[in-house]
């Protein structure tokens, strides 16, 4: 019984380890402050949406709820810290970003036991549902929320009273990468958990999981909760940076954009969503320069190629990349030895 | 008050018509089709073109639009969708709303972004009264319309052949293949057909719901209220979670207009978590 347990231990730890490919993945990311000095907006806007995908992951790729309504919560904190940066109340940003976090997470634990119920169609519609709720409410309060014009008057205060978000968004760029990080590394140390690898066999099979006594419904209310609160980050950054909130962070085309994002980027992996950020703010600029108008159709398109492609066999693709980088990495490096199951943490 | 039930009723009357469509095709291949709304505006497109455009009377526009959107649905079914039954819901999920992004921006890049109207014609115009109750002639007309096709559906799903290898197929599709039904045609005729209703109910609602190009995403959500709730396992249940949907949005938009549309929401997902299976469903989980 315990060997088995060290076995687990060790594997979680093996597979928990840093790769280089990962480490010189985040010091391209903080290079990039200095590398792309004028394209401050963007990545900040990448950043944001990798943050968001990256919540979206959490329930999608690591325990299968399908949703469509990850903006609500996303919606939710980025009113909750327009309104108390406008009003004064909480005055520090990275207070107002933790309490944002936690306000959308309390949402999303209230919610999770309406999600659990049904089928994936059921659990499609009481998700969008809630959003487009929120969306309606926040129409109907016009005389907090400002309504369609918008949450304005919105004063963000210097971070630690230090940092003043310039109008070159420097700061805002700098600020949003380390929450990004912070978040990050969070994420990754609930999945390389025993809690993550509980998460990973409820997907494979829930009835399974619970006849080898995985308490699995109190384990998605847990991951469908952080996966909120991560949302909720996500929203509140969006708010903080551009002093502004309006209605359309509850939209629809919010949620299914973000779901565009994570398959582009594959699910199922951490670094799937910081992917699919970058490539889809990449395409979404190059594209909306071509036909301003009509970048959705092609965003549409897209989508359609994707699945008739196959995700599978673009995993595939993305699996043989990844194993061809290890190789790499392992003969640059050879004093490391090469992870085991590489290949398999794309699936 | 009766005013208000009267008009419900025939919102909920086509909101039935678009919708019926989507139920049966989630129920025979449990397949999620998010892109059920692009077909109902491309019979809407196809009527103000005909109507508008080259003159054609606005009696005959509806069955040409029936035509036409059906025939595009099993072209579509035939050479796309097939390729995604087998597939996960997510996929389909996906792949079915890059068809609406495309749909919402194809239209918009050819017929412009404005709501368009469809011409109709004098006689249908104008209210009269009947015991007091002001009755829109144009309403009375949907409302007679979807009748005939309620009853008509009905009818062909539980007296013709047809009817009966549907029902066996979305009851059980391995024992309806075993017992020498194709069961890939009666799904690929029953889609071209819900596609040429969803058309039709768009051609009729072009007046009632607008027209514009982001109407699949507008009233994606109300088909599939109307599906979620009524249950996919026969076509009453869509019918009266349609009525109860129609004659609740209007009430809920006439009593709390700055509500909007919560109501419906709100009731959507007490129906949901009361009976996740749908208000008229017959148990048995699939």
């Amino acid at each position: 019984m315990s060997a088995r347990a060290d076995e687990v231990t060790l594997y979680l730890k093996r597979r928990a380890r840093w790769s280089p490919l990962e480490i010189a993945f985040w010091i391209f990311a903080f290079a990039t402050i200095w590398l792309f000095p004028g394209k401050y907006l963007i990545l900040k806007d990448t950043a944001i949406l990798a943050l968001f995908a990256l919540s979206l992951d959490l329930i999608l790729g690591y325990a299968g709820i399908i949703s469509l309504g990850q903006a609500a919560f996303f919606g939710l904190a980025g009113y909750f810290s327009g309104l108390v940066a406008k009003y004064g109340f909480i005055d520090e940003p990275v207070i107002a970003l933790i309490c944002s976090g936690v306000v959308a997470a309390a949402l999303g634990f209230v919610t999770s036991f309406l999600v659990l119920r049904g089928s994936d169609l059921t659990r499609l519609m009481v998700t969008l549902g809630v959003s487009l709720m929120l969306g309606e409410l926040a129409n109907r309060y016009s005389n907090i929320t400002g309504g369609a014009d918008g949450l304005q008057g919105v004063e963000i205060a210097p971070i630690f009273g230090l940092y003043r978000f310039d109008l070159f968004g420097h700061n805002g760029y700098v600020y949003c990468l380390i929450v990004l990080f912070i978040c990050f590394v969070i994420a990754r140390r609930i999945i390389y958990s025993p809690f993550g690898l509980s998460l990973r066999s409820i997907k494979g099979n829930n009835l399974r999981a619970a006849a080898i006594g995985i308490p699995v419904k109190w384990r998605l209310v847990a991951i469908y909760t952080a996966s909120a609160g991560f949302a909720g980050i996500a929203g509140a950054l969006l708010t903080q940076t551009t002093a502004f909130c309006s209605l359309d962070v509850f939209s629809l085309e919010r949620s299914a954009d973000l779901l565009l994002v994570l398959i582009i980027g594959g699910t199922g992996y951490l670094y799937g969503g910081l992917i699919g950020a970058v490539i889809y703010k990449f395409l979404q600029d190059w594209i909306a320069n071509l036909t301003p108008q009509y970048w959705q159709f092609w965003i549409g398109l897209v989508l359609v190629a994707i699945v008739l492609i196959g995700r599978e066999r673009m995993a595939g693709w993305i699996g043989a990349v990844r194993t061809f980088f290890h190789r790499l990495g392992a003969r640059l490096a050879p004093h490391l030895p090469a992870l085991g199951g590489a290949g398999s943490e794309g699936h | 008050m009766l005013t208000i039930l009267y008009d419900g009723i025939a919102y909920g009357m086509l909101l039935f018509v678009l919708a019926c469509g989507l139920s049966v095709t989630l129920g025979l291949m449990n397949f999620i089709n998010l892109a059920h709304g692009a077909f109902a505006m491309a019979g809407g497109y196809c009527t103000v073109i005909l109507v508008n455009r080259f003159g054609i009377p606005f009696a005959l526009g509806l069955p040409i639009a029936f035509l036409i959107t059906a025939l595009l649905g099993g072209i579509f079914e035939r050479t796309l969708y097939v390729h995604v039954y087998a597939r996960s819901h997510l996929d389909q999920v996906l792949f079915t709303i890059g068809l609406v992004f495309m749909a919402v921006a194809a239209v918009d890049y050819t017929m412009g972004s404005s709501q368009q109207f469809v011409q109709i014609p004098e006689a249908l115009q104008g209210q009269f009264e009947v015991a007091g109750i002001g009755m829109g002639k144009y309403r009375l007309l949907i409302i007679v319309i979807c009748g005939l096709l309620t009853v008509a559906l009905q009818l062909i799903l539980t007296k013709t052949r047809f009817g009966s290898r549907l029902r066996a197929a979305v009851d059980d599709q391995r024992v309806a293949r075993g017992l020498g039904i194709n069961v890939g045609a009666v799904f690929g005729i029953t889609f071209a057909f819900g596609s040429g209703l969803a058309g039709l109910g768009g051609a009729l609602g072009a007046e009632i719901l607008g027209l514009d190009p982001t109407f699949p995403l507008k009233y994606m959500i109300y088909f599939l209220i109307v599906v979620t709730v009524g249950g996919t396992s026969s076509i009453t249940g869509p019918f009266f979670a349609s009525i109860l949907l129609g004659i609740g949005d209007v009430a809920g938009k006439y009593y709390v207009p700055k509500l909007g549309a919560f109501v419906i929401y709100a009731i959507m997902i007490v129906v949901l978590i009361w009976r996740p299976q749908g208000l008229f469903a017959r148990g048995a989980a699939r």
